[in-house]
């Protein structure tokens, strides 16, 4: 049973997030032709799309448990990049995706858009990568390259961009993610990893990272002095903290957990915290933030985080809750503040991102895990029991 | 006991003799609200002396803004009893107090949303009065010395020169009044949003009533294309005809509203009944702004979403300071820019809300105040 978000008309509001299928033009009353193109007969099976073979770990069903799966990859492209994968991240969009929470999930699903490897192939009109690099892969492999969007290096807000799981490629087929042990990948979205990035505790930025700094800079959050509250504090809020800091902002952690204080502030390094549950501290604080950096995906009222912001203000959310929250219109217009959004970032600044993290000594908090460690991962991510995220070591726990 | 209420009697009688005197020097006569029926009536009261500082201005016309019919009647909660309603006033200066440099008797002026503020803090200091944590609301309101501040609906007003504004020649006193409301809340926000960098840009205007026909006027002078979104096509030829849209998009039309979706940059909402956000959202750009104008009862519907995958945003505005609400009376006296009025008299006044509640207004009643109440007196 689909739950009640799968009757989002996902086509009319957000193409690009049901890709592939958007170019059929299907609502979801012809959903269900799709998915039966990839389990008839005529349809080939994810090991016979392609000459590569792979193995990952995949979902079959909603139920979201990971098994292995041999699967394949194309031959690496004159425009690809073929690199071994070491490490891949587990964002919280993978459970959501794995248990079809979002209504658009084609299985099976292999997730992963944070990974990060060694590159072992490069095609004949690839320029910037040679064997042997460091290189990674965020949340997407492809958009159309043609349209304003793209024009401006924002292909992740490109109406035909290509997830880097649970999408459909150029050919056709569907994209299959980092649980597995290769990657090929087009070479514009491609970023390069410096030396001085540890690998398994720089993959979360791929995601986490970009879906934090784009933010800060495009709301213009990033100047010495101001002051910025992060809403939680997961995989998401913990690297917001690091690169605020980084930008010379001052930073309050929000939070419903009291217990995360004193790592907030002596390992994360944010000035203060306050336990939004709290009315007397909430009080005291408001109208005192520049800026506010919503990560929480569980509803959540927004009232009291708009109370929190100075005239001017704005309320950025980076998570996604599923059903619409209530905007009190009043104290935006009273103080002229806004609500907005922001996914991920374009590839030029994923690049700058990782560039910053390298030069700051930016990475992200991790528990590294064996590949089959992962289905308590993600019993364990759903219960938020993780500082702050889990990075599946590929390289040397996923068996062929 | 005796002489404890003896002394209460004295301090009441000394009370009444002050009110008195404050009377009769200077005695104000206006309209006013009683009660959440909001039906309004004559009512006697006085304004303050004209001060060093102050200009008093023998009240011309008043637009009648929704706002006044939200407060009447006590929709958001807060009116304290009896108000005088009116914040789009345009009149002569009769008296301006020592201190006084811009405004010299016999000047058209104008006085709009905001009659105090602190004037000294960050806001303040910014020409951003209207943000200031102090702001003195023209009525509904109380000053800092106690004093309960009565709106236009009336004859005479005595404000701060910093809050009067000055009338341009080339705007028209009953159809430009509207404008130092009406007008400055579509124009600060279109300013502040970034939509009149460039030309060319698409605004798409949701609700075509008092905000809405003048941010149509002022979205074209700015070189905007601009597409009004309403429920029904009774409104579309007036629209582009007369107001000169582009284009105009009914709502309740699923096929239109499908070929519209991602094709504007802004959004501006002007519509204060309940409704969702998320057709709105559907119709903006990446990136798209969405800003919110009118003052509904309770929270809207915001769907995270589209938002987050398209950068979107939705934001608010009030109003503008003088400084720039003077800038947008001199924009309008220069493109021609009025508000579309019907004239009343103020004894029409309740009939005219009536029909207020229901829309039924092309597009702003003004009160021809100067001419009501000298029949009246």
């Amino acid at each position: 049973k689909l739950p009640s978000s799968a009757y989002i008309n996902w086509d009319t509001y957000c193409p690009s997030i049901r890709p592939g299928l958007w170019l059929l033009s299907l609502s979801p009353q012809s959903a269900s032709r799709s998915y039966s193109y990839f389990t008839s007969p005529m349809a080939k099976s994810p090991e016979e799309q392609h000459p590569v073979n792979v193995v990952g770990w995949a979902a079959e069903d909603s139920s979201g448990v990971l098994a292995p799966i041999n699967f394949s990859r194309r031959a690496t492209g004159e425009k690809d990049v073929t690199f071994k994968v070491l490490y891949c991240g587990i964002c919280h969009t993978d459970l959501h995706q794995i248990k079809n929470e979002w209504g658009n999930t084609i299985y099976p699903v292999i997730p992963g858009h944070e990974i990060v490897g060694v590159v072992t192939e490069v095609g004949g009109k690839v320029l910037k990568f040679k064997v042997g690099d460091k290189v990674g892969v965020g949340c997407l492999v492809g958009s159309c390259h043609s349209c304003e969007n793209c024009a401006n290096d924002l292909e992740n807000y490109c109406p035909k961009m290509i997830l880097t799981y649970n999408g459909i490629y150029h050919d056709g087929t569907p994209t299959y993610g980092g649980y597995s042990n290769i990657m090929v990948c087009d070479e514009s979205f491609v970023i390069s990893i410096p030396e001085n990035l540890a690998l398994d505790a720089c993959a979360p930025l791929l995601c986490a990272g970009i879906t934090t700094y784009s933010p800060l800079r495009y709301f213009g959050l990033d100047k010495p002095g101001m002051h910025v509250g992060v809403v939680g504090l997961g995989g998401l809020g913990h690297v917001a903290v690091k690169f605020a800091k980084a930008f010379g902002v001052k930073v309050t952690v929000i939070s419903t957990s009291p217990d995360k204080k004193i790592e907030a502030i002596d390992r994360l390094g944010a000035d203060s915290f306050l336990v939004s549950s709290d009315p007397d501290q909430m009080q005291v604080a408001m109208g005192t933030m520049d800026g506010i950096i919503d990560t929480v995906s569980a509803t959540h009222p927004l009232l009291p985080l708009i109370g929190l912001l100075k005239s001017h203000g704005k309320l950025v959310m980076v998570g996604v809750p599923e059903k619409p929250l209530e905007l009190p219109v009043f104290p935006l217009l009273i103080g002229r503040k806004l609500v907005a959004g922001s996914a991920i970032g374009g590839i030029k600044e994923t690049q700058e991102m990782i560039d910053f993290a390298a030069k700051h000594n930016i990475t992200a908090d991790i528990e590294l895990i064996p590949m089959d460690y992962v289905n308590t991962a993600m019993e364990r991510l759903m219960k938020t029991d993780v500082r702050y995220r889990f990075v599946i070591d590929i390289g040397n726990t996923l068996k062929h | 006991t005796k002489t404890r209420t003896q002394s209460l009697k004295e301090r009441e009688r000394e009370r009444r003799k002050n009110m008195a005197i404050s009377q009769d020097h200077n005695k104000a006569f206006g309209w006013a609200a009683n009660d959440k029926s909001g039906i309004l009536s004559p009512f006697h009261f006085s304004r303050r002396e004209n001060g060093d500082n102050d200009v008093t201005v023998t009240i011309l016309f008043c637009g009648v803004c929704h706002s006044d019919l939200h407060t009447i009647k006590n929709d958001w909660g807060f009116s304290q009893y009896p108000i005088i309603p009116g914040h789009e006033i345009v009149g002569i200066a009769t008296k301006v107090g020592k201190n006084v440099t811009k405004f010299k008797e016999g000047d058209r002026v104008g006085v709009g949303v905001i009659i105090g503020s602190c004037q000294s803090c960050e806001s303040c200091n910014q020409d951003l009065e209207n943000y200031c944590p102090q702001l003195v609301y023209t009525y509904n309101s109380r000053s800092s010395d106690g004093t309960r501040n009565q709106g236009g609906y009336s004859d005479k007003i005595v404000v701060d020169q910093r809050f009067v504004l000055s009338f341009p020649d080339g705007l028209p006193s009953d159809a430009g009044a509207p404008l130092l409301c009406a007008g400055i809340t579509v124009y600060s926000p279109m300013k502040y949003y970034g939509m009149t960098e460039e030309k060319g840009k698409h605004l798409g205007v949701s609700g075509l009533g008092g905000l809405g026909h003048i941010a149509v006027k002022i979205g074209k002078a700015f070189g905007l294309k601009v597409t009004v979104i309403s429920r029904s096509s009774e409104k579309e030829r007036e629209a582009i005809n007369r107001l000169g849209a582009d284009s105009f998009l009914i709502t309740t039309d699923p096929q239109k509203m499908k070929d519209a979706i991602g094709t504007m940059d802004f959004v501006m909402d002007t519509v204060s009944a309940e409704h969702s956000l998320l057709p709105l959202f559907s119709l903006l750009k990446v990136n798209g702004k969405l800003v919110t104008l009118g003052l509904p009862e309770k929270p809207l519907e915001l769907p995270i979403f589209p938002m987050v995958l398209g950068r979107k945003m939705v934001g608010g505005s009030q109003i503008g300071g003088m400084k720039e609400t003077q800038e947008m009376l001199d924009f309008c006296a220069k493109h021609n820019i009025v508000s579309d009025i019907e004239l009343i008299k103020m004894s029409d006044i309740n009939m005219a809300m009536d029909r207020l509640a229901k829309s039924d207004v092309r597009y702003r009643f003004v009160i021809d105040v100067a001419n009501s109440f000298s029949s009246a007196l």
